[in-house]
């Protein structure tokens, strides 16, 4: 028992000036004067009770701990049946919840306002696969990754306001852009290594931010981008009247125009640019490339010994996270129709990062999981307000205590051969 | 004789103030198997590492299969065929063993994007050649019944073949080992001892070796160099070593 006291002790100090300072005291203005004015008394006994109860509870932290035990959660391949069959299974469940995807904003259990929140969740799924290839796979830290997703975004964005260029052609461009950043800022950053490289990207974020907020003649500056055009169904448009030239897409099919259309097509769209990324990134898993890149964030020495040369290893991994960060900001700035730096803030590199971190580094389930929690459960808590973020703080702790590989461990596909123990 | 594979003359090494190795020279012929001896702390891994292109010499030249290598990157050598193993075992450990040779065979492989993306039939070929390459080795090894566990649940002395075979599978023309028999048990270093003759017998491999055992070093080298301090101490064969006053003393000191 004699241990824990100091931790709790000091625990309890800290709580004490932090609150008093916080709560304690307050600045009042009188006249032209600020004076020192305490708090309620009412407060004070609040503020003694809540270093009383930090104290206790770091006090009996250990025995607390031991009493309330959080339920393991089963991994997926226990309750998977092994083999063959539990293959069949896994794509059955997978094909099953692609079609309720897909059906879902048809249905009555869906409203606009939930399909247009599915959207931005599935954004960051995007967001937080590409990033997976950068940090869970390769384990490059990257804090700057909106930065690419700036670059995809800006790019739709500028190419549709000056050179009137499609959503569909700017697509790939938007890929290939974002790319090109990734492999440029790679190319002499990726000499340097974990804490290093995480600096430097973060540079690199603030760096495209300022940039886009600065160069006001080309980018609008802080005022943003606004009237982007939406992406069109092979020329059709979901607008209630065709601009010169085109159709709409309920003129076309003799239906009343519903401005949901465009939202659940924006979804679909969405979907299926997911489900694009997901196969991509699991074929490039299973790929010499991806094992190099698992290889590499293992052990860089012996890499070099086998011939690997890292920094090819390395560069490829983040140009193609690049790409699909630019992926997504295309879509992004489709979908808003405005784009401004103010979306493109550091906190979004740590919400990406987070549901990485959150989701299981390097599992893709995972990650999807994370995402869809930390996109929708700040839209749920919106009626607590102001203590909406605290809550989810408190969530990412807890989360981070009680498991701390993530909500679903990374399974990799191993490569199996047919000899062996499990041929006997 | 057959001609040398690789020739190191006057290679220096300086870190700063300290001349961690100083004019050491050695050749390693076609087929050959040879070791550096030393106390500890003599140069040995220096020597390696500036070999196998992991420190840049400061001084000297490496020439191998003909051409001046010193200077360049350990990846660069590792393609021209020189392959090396570690001190300390540096295996891709959450990685299964199959898979820790495929990474190996990286350079070897179709690493194009696109024509793995779809699959094409040379990449199909060069996959399924990997693979038979890399059963091949775990059979040489003794690890097939092995392939799909996570090579950091291997017991030490399979994780040191694995690593052996991992380099074997890079079919390289100099192989570097870097104290292979270290943590081995007497049983073990016997089997390591049958397994270097045979890479050399039946793989045409030379083999450049540092070794603390003393009998298996004795036993398998054709040529021995030894090192004391960074600087060169003698070269020669087994039985000169054995003979040699100089290295007598450096081992087992002065009266």
């Amino acid at each position: 028992m004699n241990r824990p006291l100091y931790p709790a002790i000091f625990a309890a100090v800290v709580t004490l000036i932090l609150t008093s300072m916080m709560l304690g005291i307050q600045l009042k203005t009188e006249g032209i004067n600020l004076t020192l004015q305490s708090a309620s008394d009412f407060t004070w006994y609040s503020i003694a009770g809540a270093t009383l109860a930090v104290f206790l509870f770091q006090l009996y932290r250990e025995p607390l701990s031991n009493l309330i035990k959080l339920p393991e959660l089963p991994s997926l391949t226990s309750i998977l049946p092994a083999g063959k069959k539990g293959n069949q299974l896994k794509n059955l469940g997978i094909a099953f919840v692609i079609a309720a995807a897909l059906i879902w904003p048809f249905t009555d259990f869906s409203n606009r306002g939930a399909v247009d929140l599915a959207t931005l969740t599935l954004i960051y799924i995007m967001l937080g696969l590409g990033l997976n290839i950068v940090v869970g796979l390769a384990g490059l830290l990257d804090l700057g990754y909106v930065a690419f997703y700036a670059v995809g975004a800006y790019t739709y964005a500028l190419l549709s306001l000056y050179y009137d260029v499609s959503f569909w052609i700017a697509l790939p461009i938007c890929g290939l852009f974002a790319a090109t950043f990734g492999f440029l800022l790679g190319f002499p950053v990726l000499r340097l290594r974990g804490d290093y490289l995480a600096i430097v990207t973060l540079g690199f974020g603030e760096i495209i931010r300022i940039l886009l907020l600065n160069w006001t003649n080309v980018t609008g500056g802080p005022n943003g981008i606004s009237r982007i055009p939406k992406p069109d169904l092979f020329g059709l448009e979901f607008s209630r009247r065709a601009s010169e030239g085109s159709m709409t897409f309920h003129e076309y099919f003799g239906i009343d125009y519903d401005p949901s259309h465009k939202v659940i097509f924006l979804y679909l769209l969405a979907i299926v640019l997911v489900l694009i990324t997901l196969f991509v990134i699991n074929r490039l898993t299973r790929m010499p490339i991806g094992r190099a890149w698992e290889a590499l964030r293992e052990d860089e020495i012996a890499c070099r010994s086998l011939g690997l040369n890292p920094t090819v290893v390395k560069l490829t991994a983040f140009t193609i996270g690049a790409s699909f960060a630019g992926f997504a900001g295309c879509f992004f700035s489709a979908r808003q129709g405005f784009i401004s730096p103010e979306s493109f803030v550091f906190i979004e590199s740590a919400i990406i990062l987070a549901i990485v971190v959150l989701g299981g580094m390097g599992s893709q389930l995972g990650i999807i999981f994370a995402a869809i929690i930390l996109t929708v459960l700040p839209e749920l808590a919106r009626e607590f307000q102001e203590y909406r973020m605290l809550m989810f703080g408190l969530l990412m702790v807890f989360m981070m205590i009680w498991r701390p590989q993530g909500l679903i461990p990374k399974s990799r596909p191993h490569i199996e051969i047919a000899t062996g123990e499990n041929a006997r | 004789m057959s001609k040398a594979l690789l020739e190191v003359s006057g290679l220096c090494m300086r870190f700063g103030g300290l001349l961690a190795v100083n004019n050491v020279s050695l050749s390693v012929h076609e087929k050959e198997i040879v070791s550096v001896i030393g106390p500890n702390g003599a140069g040995k891994t220096t020597v390696f590492n500036c070999i196998s292109g992991f420190y840049s010499p400061t001084q000297g030249s490496i020439v191998f299969d003909g051409e001046q290598v010193q200077g360049l990157k350990g990846h660069k050598l590792a393609r021209k065929g020189m392959v090396r193993t570690f001190q300390h075992v540096r295996l891709f450990k959450d990685m299964t063993v199959i898979e820790n040779l495929l990474v190996a065979q990286h350079m070897h492989m179709n690493t194009n994007l696109l024509s793995g993306f779809i699959k094409t039939p040379n990449y199909r070929l060069a996959e399924k050649q990997a693979m038979e390459n890399a059963v091949l080795w775990l059979k040489k090894v003794n690890l097939l019944d092995f392939a799909n566990r996570e090579a950091g649940n291997l017991a030490y002395g399979q994780q040191r073949r694995l690593e052996i075979a991992r380099c074997m599978v890079t079919k390289p023309r100099l192989l570097m080992l870097d104290e292979p028999a270290a943590g081995l048990n007497p049983n073990e270093t016997q089997e390591l001892d049958q397994l270097i003759c045979n890479l050399r017998d039946e793989f045409d491999v030379s083999i450049l070796l540092i070794e603390h055992d003393m009998g298996l070093v004795m036993e398998i080298s054709d040529q021995i160099v030894v090192i004391n301090q960074g600087a060169p101490l003698a070269s020669g064969t087994p039985a000169e070593i054995r003979q040699n006053p100089d290295v007598i003393k450096a081992y087992l000191g002065e009266e």
